[in-house]
């Protein structure tokens, strides 16, 4: 019998085959099919009829009160019905398509068929941090849509349209990034999607909220490391005078808000310390 | 220029566990090379060694010369695989997941519609090109991750147990599959602890147990090192073989040690030699006008030499 040896290595198939995309490249096609399973998923049905449901609950609240006495000013009107309520449409959206995107791709094997291909491992992780956030990004332009409907109703075609809710929505895409970018760590966190969804969703709907008040109230310290903290500046845009930085309320309780400058740095920051960390997490994963 | 995977002193431990231990395995040419082992051998990691879905603890697997860790890109390039049943996003088509590897893979998109009409058609596939994935059974899904390994007709093909989860009819296929895959300047690597599976379709078999390689040979050699013991070979015949045919004209024949009847019609003869001497029994079995029907030796040798090897490794 022969003894299997370790001999001479092959030899480089160069020159042959079609050349294989880069990184950036193979990612951006890996979003498109992934896009597209979004997009026909009953999770992106699920989505849409909750972002549905959001907003028949506000067309039909303000066409019970005439407005809701928010028809004064396109301001007044953003201000309260997408400075007050985008996030939770980008926080279910970052659950529901972010949550376990990454830990899905083991649990549900769905790595094994990429994870063979020529494909770096950095192009999986943002050709579905690109998917989830375009699918996103769809959800939260049909609650602007309706918003905008409404608003086209109450404000007139003059000032439905207002610079204020365009600044507001660059910064509550930011936000979609940052969130996205921490549902994508904790997704990498975890093998079990249902244990990553769960995570997210307990942080991101009341936890961070919770850590947010104990912090001001009972430690008395800006709680500027904390997500949720800086989402406040999204409704920035459509105030004339921003709260101040910190302000004593009652029995002598600090309130803190993010500046502006602040509010970005915060998103910024927790976009790419967890994103990449994610990708980092990722990279070592082992699929056993 | 060859196809060739090679594992330089691949080891993998989990914890105090070793699951491979210092594989050294040097694989070249065009040829089909059963990996076999039974359950917890050390098959599967090897493969995800082989594809960087797990890294190993020391070593290192090149395939085509390309380090699969340091370069995965130019590594996995001209090799399509297939490992652990991988499941498909549940929203696309055959035909969609296929344009997707296609498309990572850096084909053209007329290619990528040639080639995905022909590996569909090869495993069955072509009338659910444009269902979706979510809706089909676990053989269908197997049969279109068999169809994604093969699409940009690779060097190389590794494939991890390709007819676990099959009908034993999809079973078939998948060998008749492997089979035709077997062509000029293509190496295939293909695990299973179906021992008839890999007599079916393999050339060389490489056996591993306890993370550790017992051998790797052909199976030509495989069946001719069994040769010094006896192969068993099933006798059929046209009519009845009374018992003095069988004990004057069959048992004193060179070569048998032994002669059992299984019906009036058929027999079983151990057979002592190898192939040379089971040649020259056929040889005087047709020359006794017994009405010989067929001659068939049992294909144990494999089967042998696998439960030796993995008895003298348990003990």
């Amino acid at each position: 019998m022969s003894t299997p040896e370790a001999g001479a290595s092959g030899y480089a198939r160069s020159g042959e085959g079609p050349a294989i995309p880069d990184t950036a490249r193979q990612a951006l096609i890996l979003s498109r099919y992934q896009l597209r399973d979004y997009l026909r998923s009953r999770r992106f049905v699920l989505m849409v009829a909750i972002v549905v449901f959001i907003g028949a609950i506000l067309s039909l609240v303000l066409a019970k009160y005439n407005g809701a006495g928010l028809s004064s000013s396109s301001d007044a009107f953003y201000g309260t019905l997408w400075g007050g309520g985008v996030y939770v449409v980008i926080v279910f959206a970052g659950i529901i398509f972010g949550g376990d995107a990454i830990a899905g791709e083991f649990q549900n094997k769905t790595g094994y068929f990429l994870m063979g291909l020529p494909v770096k491992r950095t192009s999986v992780y943002a050709g579905k941090f690109i998917a989830a956030t375009a699918a996103s990004v769809v959800c939260v332009l049909l609650y602007l849509g309706i918003l905008l409907g409404n608003g086209f109703y109450y404000l007139g075609a003059g000032a439905a349209l207002s610079g204020a809710l365009f600044e507001s929505f660059a910064i509550a895409m930011l936000y979609l990034l940052a969130l996205m970018g921490a549902v994508f760590l904790f997704s990498s966190l975890f093998k079990n999607s249902l244990y990553a969804v769960l995570v997210v969703a307990i942080l991101f709907l009341f936890g961070f909220s919770i850590i947010d008040e104990l912090l001001q109230g009972l430690v008395h310290i800006e709680p500027w490391f904390i997500i949720d903290y800086a989402r406040q500046v999204i409704g920035y845009p459509f105030l004339t005078t921003l709260p101040p930085h910190t302000s004593t309320g009652m029995f002598g309780i600090t309130t803190y808000n993010p500046t502006y400058a602040e509010g970005l740095a915060i998103m910024g920051g927790y976009f790419l310390l967890t994103a990449f960390g994610g990708l980092a997490l990722f990279e070592r994963e082992e699929f056993t | 220029m060859s196809p060739s995977l090679e594992a330089r002193g691949l080891t993998r431990r989990f914890g105090s566990f070793t699951a491979l231990d210092n594989l050294n395995l040097n694989i070249q040419g065009s040829k089909c090379v059963g990996f076999l082992g039974p359950n917890g051998a050390g098959k599967t990691t090897t493969l995800k060694m082989f594809t960087d879905l797990i890294f190993p603890t020391s070593g290192e697997a090149l395939i085509n010369g390309h380090s699969v860790r340091a370069d995965r890109k130019r590594a996995l390039a001209s090799c399509g695989d297939l490992i652990e049943s991988p499941e498909i996003y549940p929203s696309l088509t055959p035909r969609e997941a296929l344009e997707l590897v296609g498309a990572v893979r850096g084909m053209s998109a007329p290619d990528i519609r040639s080639r995905t009409d022909t590996v569909l058609h090869e495993v069955k596939m072509a009338d659910w090109a444009d269902s979706k994935v979510g809706r089909f059974s676990k053989g269908m899904k197997q049969r279109v991750n068999i169809a994604a390994a093969l699409l940009s007709d690779p060097e190389v093909v590794m494939l991890d147990e390709p007819s676990t989860g099959l009908d034993p009819r999809g079973m078939a296929e998948v060998r008749s599959i492997i089979r035709e895959l077997k062509r000029e300047n293509r190496l295939i690597f293909m695990s299973s602890h179906i021992l008839s599976e890999v007599i079916d379709v393999c050339d060389e078999v490489a056996l591993v147990d306890h993370g550790k390689l017992l051998f790797y040979d052909t199976l030509a050699n495989v069946n001719a090192r069994l040769g010094k013991g006896a192969t068993s070979v099933d006798l059929a015949f046209v009519r009845p073989v009374s018992d003095a045919d069988v004990a004057s004209r069959i048992v004193n024949l060179p070569g048998v040690t032994g002669v059992s009847r299984v019906d009036p019609q058929r027999l079983t003869a151990m057979v002592t030699g190898g192939p040379e001497a089971q040649s020259q029994v056929l040889e005087q079995l047709v020359a006794s006008k017994l009405g010989l029907l067929s001659f068939q030796p049992s294909r144990s040798a494999l089967e042998e030499v696998y439960m030796r090897e993995i008895s003298q490794g348990d003990s």
